[in-house]
Parts: structure tokens; C-alpha cells; sequence
């Protein structure tokens, strides 16, 4: 199979087929627990966040799921490494779907990607579904795509939830 | 179920059974849920009259609200007329409350105000009668602005059954300049698959974070302080480190006490740059200003010495009074547990401590949390392991007989690590289920 162009030397614009084929390539790399590889994709000040309550205008005045700027969510993927992550012994397996993407908003070589996901996490004998609206802000640097921040929706952000520890 | 709840313990030992038999917890949920003074809600999440907030004691809803004289109640959620519940909404503001089925509708104080096709009911139905309303539960007192109920009509009363732990209440009132809170920021629920008691007796174990956090210390230990962070990471991940502090520190340095009827609380370890030994920060700054100008320097002084981690004010609720933080334990099934956590705005203090606050929240109580989710994987690992016969007495034996005498009528443990706090409560789990009141005789402490 081949890789995903994610590094075409002469950055075009940002168009609707590569920005899938980036969403796919990084449920992939999150599929396969290449942690390492899914940070590579972020800028060096991006922003990671999972909000709490539907409609969240921001991760300062309320509290989130996950909010990881760039420092903790180095931290964050360095844990998922760890053989010490009892919450991860045994490890989750996770199956993403992502779908309908529409390109909300895009200037120059920068755009904000709105789509779908579905996951499904598999650990100790228990599946769990998480679904929602992912909205990634990408940007090319060296021919490449780079997230700069990316929110992700749950439906159900505001209900009880047992641990999370597989980024969406 | 006998009534012989002393054949659960042995010195320094409980029987597993506590943890994992359904009967038990149903009497749990009638003899101390039912009995001792829950803890509701924080009175600044009902401003206006008509101000709602829907929640649980125990397993039972039941709903806060101002009502239209600025009165605070909480009344049952379920309508007279066939039981349903009638406020659907977790929190919200209502002229009244009306019951979808058959469109009861009560005035906010729970009295019933209508009835349609009111002539169909019996002769002697009125809309008046007060069996006939949202009942009020049994009593419910606000400590400055902390609401507890208890469903008991008679009993101990809220000051005396909080005793020492009015104390923390005060810190995370004080700590205020303008000696206000708010509740704000959002609610963490996070779940578990265990029972309701495991989580209290992890909030004061110091003997766990070093190794049952060591993946977050670890990866925090690891991290380099020049990649970008806006603030909020650097405090989380301060807060890892913190974690990592050597056995000998835990052991030694900060303290636990317990008080009657299962209170405790865990001196505080932090010698954090931000949040609470901040001299040099500039918001902490800014703020130390405006304490000591609304209260003086002493005043401002005392309080900031006031130096607590979780304070567990049993059966339901802890604070972190220096750290704005407020979690609500709500039992679900003798092994299914909930817990919301709340964050509070200090008023008249920089608005950027609020947002510290924020952050020390997601990485302390959040669902996503590096440090939460391995407390919460013991707690399901607990329950798995309980339900095996091999080991049918667990150890609560840390400390046993060394307690010292606190001159606030309490017991502190020999050093921190002590267990001395679980006992404790088991004291308190042991005078609820046999007398109806959280007795810390001597004759009921076969755990202690």
C-alpha cells in the first residue's frame, strides 16, 4: 500500500482529498499505538484538547476531558510508553473510523478540517464507543502537514466516563 | 443480614464483604446515606430564586433550589402523584416544576400548585395537602454556604456531626479576599467499577502516589521545561513531580488526622511555584495583595498557613481547600461508583488563579487525567480482586495502635503513611450500621 503523500516537496493548497487522506494516516498511527509518530504531526506550540461540556468556548475557564498544550502532551505520549501505565496494563486496542470531512475554513496553505470519528476501544474483556466531531486546524510546514491544534467533540463529554487514556 | 457488624473486623483488619456484598450496600444506602449529613451542593449554584440543580442522596434524587422567597432547599425529585421524577435537567432556572405525565406542577419550594382534571381525584384530595408535594428532606443546614442534608429527622446536628472539619470548609472559604466563592468551570464525572468506599481511603494514602503514579512521574521527570507550554501544562506537570517525592517525605512530612464519624484529612506536600508557595509568581503576588488588604497581614498570613491536601468529610464528600477543589462521591451499585468534582472561583482574587485552578483540576480530577486514570484502574483492579476468596481480610493495619491524640478531639496518625484514616471511617461505617449515628466509642472501634 501506499504511504500517505504527506510530504509532497512543493506544498499546494490545502485540498479536501489530502486533508482526508492526513485524517486517515493519523487514525492509523493512533490505531497502531505509534505514539511517537502521532506527536511528530503537531507543531511545536500546538494544542491538544477534549472538551467537557458541549459547546465549550474555551480550556481555561472550565475544566476538559484532555487539554494538553505542547509540553504535556509530550508528556502524555512519553506515559502511553511506559510498562509503569497500570491503567494500560493490559493495553487498550482501538479501531478509528474517521468520515464526513468538510473543509470549514482554509486561507493560503492553513485549514480547518471539520469530521466525523468513530472509536472503538477494546481492553479487558470490555469495548467501549466513543464518537463525536473532530476539528483539526492544519498547516503545512516543509511540504509537510502539521496539526497547529485539534478539538475533538464527544457526544457524550458530559457524562460520566470511566478513565480515558487513548487519545481520539 | 445480621446486625452483628463487629464480625466484619479484627484489629488492623475488615472483611472483604464491605466492599463487595449487595446487601451491605443496601443498608449502607439506608443507615449512613440515609442518616448522616450529605453534602449537596455549594449554594452559589442556586443564585436566583428558581436556580435548580438536580442530584443524589445517595441513590435518591432530589433536587437544590432558591426559591421565590431566596430560601435554599432540597427537596425529593419525584412527583406525589405517581412517583416520576420530575426535574429531567441537571441544573437550570424554572418559574415551577411540572411532572411530564400528568402535568402536575409544583411551586418551587416543592408545595403542589395545580392539578389538571383536579375533580377526578378523591373527595378528600386536596392540592394543599402536604403529602401531596415534592417533599422537603428531613433537614438541611448551609455552612457558610455548603449545603448538607441529612434525611434523619432527628440526630446530631450538621456543626457538631462536621465537628474539626468545619475547619476546611473555612480554608476554602478564607483563602477568598473577598470572603466569597462561586462554584464555576465545569464538573468532572469519572466512573469506576468499584465500591464507593475504596475511593475515600485512596484520598489520604501517601504511601501509593510514588508507586502507583510512577508512570506520570516518570514521564513528567523526563519532560524538558523548554518545550512550549501556555501554563497549563507546566502546572500538571509540576504536579506529576510532586508525586515523586521520596517515601521518606510521604512518611514524614505531611501528616494525617482523623476526626468523629470518618473525617479526616492529609497534610499538603507542595512546595509549588505556582499555586500555593508563589511568592515569586506575579499573579500570587497580586493576589497576596489583595488578601492581606481585605484581611490584614496577620489574617492573610494564617491563612496561607493553613496547609491541607484532601479533607474527607464522610460519607460523601472531600475537598482540597488551597487548591479550590470539591469532589462529590456518589454511590451507584455496591460496585459502581461516581464522582463529580467541582472547581471554585476565589472572588476578589486574579482572575488568572482561577484558571491555575483550571488546570490543576484536568490533571488531579480530569477523566483524561495521567495521574486519575492509574487511581482509577486500582479501584477496578480492587473490585476484581475482592471478589476472589484468597484473601478475606484486607490489611488496614498501617500504624495500628500508634495513634496520637489531636487536641481537636481527633486521633493523628504516628506518621503519614499511617492507615489510621481508614480505620476511621470503618469506625464511623460501624456506628452508622449498628446505632444509626457515625459513634466513635470505644466499644464500636474493633477496627482501630
Amino acid at each position: 500500500m501506499a504511504p500517505p503523500r504527506v510530504r509532497e516537496p512543493v506544498p499546494a493548497a490545502l485540498d479536501l482529498n489530502r486533508c482526508v487522506l492526513f485524517l486517515e494516516h493519523e487514525a492509523r498511527l493512533l490505531d497502531e499505538a505509534k505514539f511517537d509518530d502521532w506527536l511528530k504531526l503537531f507543531t511545536a506550540d500546538a494544542w491538544y484538547w477534549v472538551p467537557s461540556e458541549p459547546g465549550q468556548s474555551n480550556p481555561h475557564d472550565t475544566v476538559s476531558l484532555i487539554y494538553d498544550d505542547r509540553r504535556l502532551l509530550e508528556t502524555r505520549v512519553r506515559r502511553l510508553a511506559s510498562p509503569r501505565m497500570y491503567s494500560q496494563e493490559p493495553r487498550s486496542r482501538t479501531s478509528r473510523i474517521v468520515a464526513n470531512a468538510t473543509i470549514e475554513d482554509a486561507e493560503g496553505r492553513a485549514a480547518t478540517l471539520r469530521s466525523k470519528f468513530l472509536m472503538i476501544e477494546y481492553r479487558r474483556e470490555q469495548q467501549r464507543l466513543f464518537t463525536g466531531t473532530a476539528w483539526h486546524r492544519l498547516v503545512q510546514l516543509d511540504g509537510a502537514i502539521r496539526i497547529a491544534w485539534k478539538r475533538v467533540d464527544l457526544v457524550n463529554c458530559d457524562a460520566p466516563l470511566d478513565g480515558i487514556t487513548q487519545p481520539f | 443480614m445480621t446486625e452483628d457488624f463487629s464480625r466484619f473486623f479484627k484489629p488492623g483488619c475488615v472483611h472483604r464483604q464491605l466492599y463487595t456484598d449487595p446487601a451491605i450496600f443496601e443498608l449502607e444506602m439506608a443507615r449512613i446515606f440515609g442518616t448522616a449529613w450529605i453534602y449537596i451542593g455549594h449554594e452559589s449554584q442556586v443564585k436566583k430564586p428558581g436556580d435548580y440543580f438536580a442530584t443524589q442522596i445517595g441513590r435518591r434524587p432530589v433536587v437544590m433550589v432558591r426559591d421565590a422567597e431566596g430560601g435554599l432547599r432540597v427537596i425529593r425529585n419525584q412527583c406525589a402523584h405517581r412517583g416520576a421524577m420530575v426535574v429531567a435537567t441537571e441544573k437550570g432556572s424554572a418559574d415551577e416544576f411540572t411532572c411530564c405525565y400528568h402535568g402536575w406542577t409544583y411551586h418551587l419550594d416543592g408545595r403542589l400548585k395545580a392539578v389538571p382534571l383536579n375533580h377526578g381525584y378523591p373527595r378528600d384530595f386536596k392540592v394543599g395537602d402536604p403529602a401531596m408535594s415534592m417533599q422537603s428532606v428531613a433537614r438541611v443546614k448551609s455552612y457558610r454556604g455548603f449545603i448538607f442534608a441529612s434525611e434523619a429527622a432527628d440526630g446530631p446536628d450538621m456543626e457538631e456531626s462536621l465537628g474539626h472539619m468545619t475547619t476546611s470548609l473555612d480554608d476554602m472559604i478564607d483563602r477568598a479576599p473577598d470572603g466569597e466563592i462561586e462554584a464555576a468551570g465545569g464538573v468532572f464525572k469519572h466512573a469506576y467499577d468499584g465500591n464507593w468506599k475504596v475511593y475515600f481511603e485512596n484520598l489520604c494514602d501517601a504511601a501509593h502516589p510514588l508507586f502507583a503514579h510512577r508512570s506520570s512521574i516518570e514521564a513528567s521527570q523526563a519532560q524538558s521545561d523548554d518545550v512550549h507550554s501556555d501554563g497549563s501544562g507546566e502546572i500538571a506537570i509540576r504536579q506529576m513531580r510532586q508525586n515523586g517525592a521520596p517515601y521518606s517525605f510521604w512518611e514524614s512530612q505531611v501528616g494525617i488526622w482523623t476526626y468523629p464519624n470518618g473525617h479526616s484529612y492529609l497534610g499538603d506536600y507542595h512546595d509549588d511555584a505556582k499555586l500555593v508557595a508563589a511568592l515569586k509568581d506575579p499573579v500570587f503576588r497580586d493576589y497576596l495583595t489583595a488578601l492581606e488588604k481585605k484581611k490584614g497581614k496577620a489574617e492573610a498570613q494564617r491563612i496561607l498557613e493553613v496547609r491541607r491536601w484532601n479533607s474527607n468529610i464522610y460519607p460523601n464528600v472531600s475537598l482540597m481547600s488551597q487548591f479550590q477543589q470539591l469532589r462529590v462521591v456518589h454511590p451507584i451499585a455496591v460496585n459502581r461508583t461516581v464522582v463529580h468534582t467541582y472547581n471554585f472561583r476565589l472572588k476578589g482574587a486574579p482572575e488568572q488563579m482561577f484558571r491555575n485552578t483550571i488546570s490543576f483540576a484536568n490533571i488531579v480530577n480530569g477523566t483524561g487525567s495521567l495521574v486519575l486514570t492509574d487511581d482509577l484502574e486500582i479501584y477496578n483492579r480492587i473490585d476484581m480482586g475482592l471478589s476472589s476468596q484468597g484473601a478475606e481480610w484486607l490489611q488496614i493495619g498501617r500504624g495500628y495502635q500508634s495513634d496520637l491524640p489531636d487536641p481537636h478531639g481527633g486521633r493523628k496518625g504516628i506518621n503519614s503513611t499511617s492507615e489510621v484514616y481508614i480505620r476511621n471511617m470503618l469506625d464511623a461505617w460501624q456506628g452508622y450500621m449498628s446505632n444509626g449515628h457515625g459513634s466513635h466509642s470505644a466499644a464500636t472501634r474493633a477496627a482501630s
